[in-house]
């Protein structure tokens, strides 16, 4: 019974790391790419750790899965928003069928400081 | 008060595993609960129920989230197995309810932490946020979604 719940785990989450792989080969742009694997890769190393808190089922072992999970978690988003934030500052081209970047101009090209220009909101329609 | 009655339930829960001797999961959480609910019992009375709320709602969202971000792995995982790209991506900006630090740079970490949308940067001013995201037929509803699905629960909890 504990085998299946650990292969479940263990399984799921290769499943879930390899689809993240697939999808940096696959997706057209930088952002697109942080978007599939960060969380992929989190959910995917979670669901391993767990599967070997359930194999181990030693109070030491959970408690370093329990806090890696949390770590992971905490530190991941933050990474992929610093990538995210440098690539659109040095321009990172996007994807051609991007629909919309109500980002574009926003940034002050010298402080890199972001307004928020909530009274003039003329960008707020997708451009076609 | 909230953060007082919390280190009082630790507290408890270490004098609970002290007692009985055996430092396992079960039996902590088991004095969690036994100490949570003498918490409770001798705080009738009291007016400030925030923490015996709070607790069941940051479970709920726990489980909640979780779901939320389960499916959208599916969606994406669809998205890498099949042939054709049909995604629309694109950067939006969304005004934020979320007024402090602490609650906006929680708020980032669950949008980035569901696939498909991730959080570009937060204006100066702490009003907007930029996301970009990955299926964005219809800009409102991917708003909606984003500040009824996480910002509403998130604010909900924090306040």
């Amino acid at each position: 019974m504990i085998n299946i719940l650990i292969a479940l785990c263990t399984g799921a989450g290769a499943v879930a790391i390899l689809l993240a792989a697939i999808g940096l080969l696959r997706m057209p742009d930088l952002y697109l790419r942080l978007s599939v694997t960060t969380k992929a890769a989190t959910l995917g190393i979670g669901l391993i750790l767990v599967g070997g808190a359930f194999h181990f089922q030693e109070v030491g072992v959970t408690s370093r899965v329990l806090a890696i999970i949390f770590f992971i978690t905490l530190t991941g988003p933050v990474s992929a928003q610093l990538i995210g934030r440098v690539a659109y500052l040095v321009k990172a081209k996007m994807w051609e069928h991007t629909i919309t970047d109500e980002l574009d101009g926003r940034y002050d090209s010298e402080s890199h400081t972001l307004e928020s220009d909530l009274k003039s909101d003329e960008n707020d329609t997708p451009k076609p | 008060m909230m953060q007082k009655r919390f280190l009082l339930n630790i507290l408890l829960t270490l004098v609970w595993i002290a007692l009985t001797g055996s430092f396992t999961y079960i039996n902590l959480f088991f004095g969690f609960v036994i100490s949570f609910f003498v918490l409770w019992i001798i705080s009738r009375g009291n007016p400030d129920k925030r923490y015996f709320t709070i607790l069941f709602k940051v479970i709920g969202f726990f489980f909640y989230f979780l779901y939320e971000m389960l499916k959208a792995n599916f969606q994406v995982a669809y998205e890498v197995m099949t042939f054709n790209l049909h995604m629309k991506p694109g950067i939006v900006k969304m005004e934020l309810d979320a007024r402090t630090d602490l609650e906006i740079t929680l708020l980032a970490s669950l949008i980035s932490l569901t696939p498909g949308t991730l959080v570009i940067d937060v204006s100066d001013d702490k009003k907007v946020m930029y996301v970009h995201g990955m299926y964005l037929e219809d800009r409102a509803r991917f708003i909606e979604s984003i500040k009824m699905g996480l910002e509403r629960p998130l604010l909900n909890i924090m306040r």
